[in-house]
């Protein structure tokens, strides 16, 4: 194929998008304490002093016990959200849909504030379990729109068909829904999981003085020397970042091979 | 294999009594009794949208009523879950479970039942057999044919040896020649098993070939209920006339009206006399129509002999299909063409258009709808 100026463009696009944070790595593996070219030599020592801090540590286990919580939270209610749209029938359900997918769109600094001031205005201490909420508040668009997919993509009857053959509502739901969907709950916690390790708003504005990793990071670069830890502990988060979305997207699209159906769409 | 009461009358499975269904102010089946004998081959007729899915969904369960009663084998079924109720249903999208295989498919009902696995897997194997899948087995659910899900689907509702399966028009999704060969599968498979089968079909066709008895269904009331061959030979109505097979219509006015005997004038055929029993409901003096069947009207190819009862007509346009020959011709008298089919034989020539011939019919043929 012959190089078009369109195809120059996307290269450069890509370039210009993707160059900052090709600079992660190559900073993080840099031996000098200055973030400036040209690079000094090869070195593990920053993801060494990773393992030394412990408060960084204290905010890994914060974000851990926030995501996990918020991608089970999420996705469980967007389980039930999404078979209540692709099922049944009641009134205003276009306008409670809608209102639950608002904070798709809300600016999270909205969120965060309104989060904050109702938390004093209760005299509630802020902490893991607000950022909690505020991020399953968050995640759930985003679990309705995965699953809802897969529950549209599943033919009804199916869930009759089991009844009919002697099974009860809950053991179809364990034997035929469960199963069809699975690709998508999976799908929903990993995603779900991502958007709340990587969420900074929130978590600054509820996180207290129990910080959370993009937060425990955001206050490492008033620190100069600790920048090439910080381009190391961001490296490792977008790696892993990538590699969830990646791992999210291979369990819908094998829910969908699955079903028999052809892909429509998606996250990536 | 039909089990009979004492009286010698096939015993009812299913007795439907003034079943009335509302979604909200739509009213979708009206006032529908009938009763459905031990093992047979029952089949709901009717055009799309009469209620023919409804209905057999209230059977299955799966419809709540809104009045009258569903009894299967005697029993009420007011309150009785799907799950529970001894009927089985083939879904027309077949619903065949995607993520299993198709042993697992045909043995899914069984995984409540008492049964040691090694009797499940046998019941699962003859199941297969049955519907001529046995090689299948191992098969993913979703690598299969639209015939062999249809396979799959009766073998797995058939496992459960229901007393009643009932059919959501499970031939629709096939191609012609694939619905003639189902249809003949279905019917011998419904003997073999003398399972009561309840097939529901907007094809008036396969409804002829494959029923013991039909009912015949428009807006959500039975029309009629009678076997395939009073069905076609006495229509209740004049509508049933026309959605069963085909039939011309001819103006005619009742001039006499008696116990036994109904006499007519029709156009085209005459002054005729008709027994009772050929007219529907009440007969009354006055205008009314006349029906008769494409072939109830012989074309007369080698005048010459005399028949009693003779019309002459002007063909006015061919349709050949090979077997047959359908005509479309003017009969003296009235006013418009009738349908005529004759067989194609050696010898025997195919008119042309514009040609006049002489026709014989009979009137026992002849229905009068009032
Ligand atoms: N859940 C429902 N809510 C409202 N109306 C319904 C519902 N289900 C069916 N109907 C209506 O009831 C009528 C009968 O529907 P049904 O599905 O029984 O028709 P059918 O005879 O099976 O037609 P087809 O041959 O097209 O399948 C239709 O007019 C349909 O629109
Ligand atoms: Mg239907």
């Amino acid at each position: 194929m012959k190089a078009g100026p369109l195809t120059l463009f996307a290269l450069l696009y890509l370039l210009v998008l993707y160059a900052p944070i090709m600079l992660l790595p190559i900073f993080a593996f840099n031996d000098g304490t200055v973030i400036a070219f040209p690079l000094r030599g090869f070195t593990t020592e920053w993801f060494g002093l990773l393992l030394e801090t412990p408060a960084l540590h204290q905010a890994t286990r914060n974000s851990l016990v926030i995501a996990v919580s918020v991608a089970v939270l999420a996705t469980c209610l967007g389980l039930f959200a999404a078979r209540a749209a692709t099922r049944y029938r009641f009134p205003a359900k276009t306008g409670i849909l809608a209102f639950i997918m608002l904070p798709l769109v809300l600016p999270e600094v909205i969120v965060a504030i309104s989060l904050l001031v109702v938390l004093m205005q209760l005299g509630l201490d802020s902490g893991n379990w607000s950022i909690i909420a505020g991020h399953t508040l968050l995640c759930i668009p985003f679990s309705i729109a995965i699953l809802q997919g897969s529950f549209s993509n599943m033919d009804q009857s199916l869930e009759e068909a089991a009844i009919d053959l002697g099974e009860t509502p809950l053991s179809t739901f364990r034997l035929v829904t469960l199963p069809l969907v699975a690709p998508g709950i999976v799908a929903s916690l990993l995603i779900c999981f991502t958007i709340s390790l990587d969420e900074f708003i929130i978590a600054f504005f509820l996180s207290g003085n129990a910080p959370t990793l993009p937060v425990y990071l955001w206050g490492q670069l008033r620190f100069p020397a600790r920048l090439p830890m910080v381009m190391a502990l961001g490296t490792i988060l977008v790696v892993l970042s990538i590699a969830l979305l990646v791992i999210a997207e291979t369990f819908r699209r094998r829910g969908l091979r699955r079903a028999g159906l052809k892909d429509s769409g998606g996250f990536l | 294999m039909r089990d009979t009461s004492d009286t010698g009358r096939p015993q009812a499975i299913v007795t439907l009594q003034d079943v009335e269904k509302y979604y909200g102010e739509y009213h979708a089946l009206r006032g529908i009794s009938a009763e459905i004998r031990q093992g047979e081959f029952f089949s709901l007729l009717g055009p799309s949208g009469c209620g023919k899915t409804t209905l057999l969904r209230a059977i299955a369960g799966f419809e709540d009523i809104s009045s009258g009663t569903i009894r299967l084998d005697g029993r009420d079924m007011e309150g009785v879950a799907p799950n529970r109720r001894p009927t089985n249903l083939v879904f027309q999208s077949y619903a065949i479970f995607p993520h299993l295989t198709v042993s697992q498919n045909v043995g899914f009902g069984l995984r409540k039942a008492k049964m040691s696995p090694e009797d499940k897997r046998r019941a699962v194997g003859e199941a297969l057999e049955m519907v001529g899948l046995g090689d299948f087995g191992a098969r993913a659910a979703h690598a299969l044919s639209g015939g062999q899900r249809q396979r799959v689907a009766l073998a797995r509702a058939l496992i459960l040896k229901p007393r009643v399966l009932l059919l959501d028009e499970p031939l629709s999704a096939l191609d012609k020649k694939m619905r003639q060969v189902m249809q003949v599968e279905l019917i011998k498979l419904q003997r073999e098993v003398g399972i009561t089968f309840i097939l529901v079909t907007h094809d008036q066709e396969e409804a002829l070939v494959m029923s013991d008895r039909i009912a015949v269904m428009f807006e959500g009331g039975i029309a009629q209920l009678d076997d395939p061959e009073t069905l076609y030979r006495r229509p209740a109505s004049r509508r049933v006339a026309e959605f069963i097979g085909m039939m011309n219509f001819l103006p005619a006015q009742v001039t006499g009206t008696g116990p036994e005997r109904i006499e007519a004038e029709v156009a085209g055929l005459g002054r005729v006399t008709l027994d009772a029993g050929q007219c529907p409901g009440e007969a009354r003096p006055g205008a009314a129509a006349v029906g008769l069947r494409p072939e109830s009207l012989t074309i007369l190819f080698d005048s010459g002999v005399a028949h009693d009862r003779e019309v002459r007509g002007t063909v006015a346009e061919v349709t050949y299909y090979g077997d047959m020959t359908y005509y479309d011709i003017a009969l003296d008298g009235a006013p418009d063409t009738v349908s005529v089919s004759a067989r194609n034989m050696p010898g025997r020539r195919v008119l042309e258009r514009g040609e006049t011939t002489a026709l014989a019919w009979d009137p026992r043929a002849l229905s009068l709808f009032c």
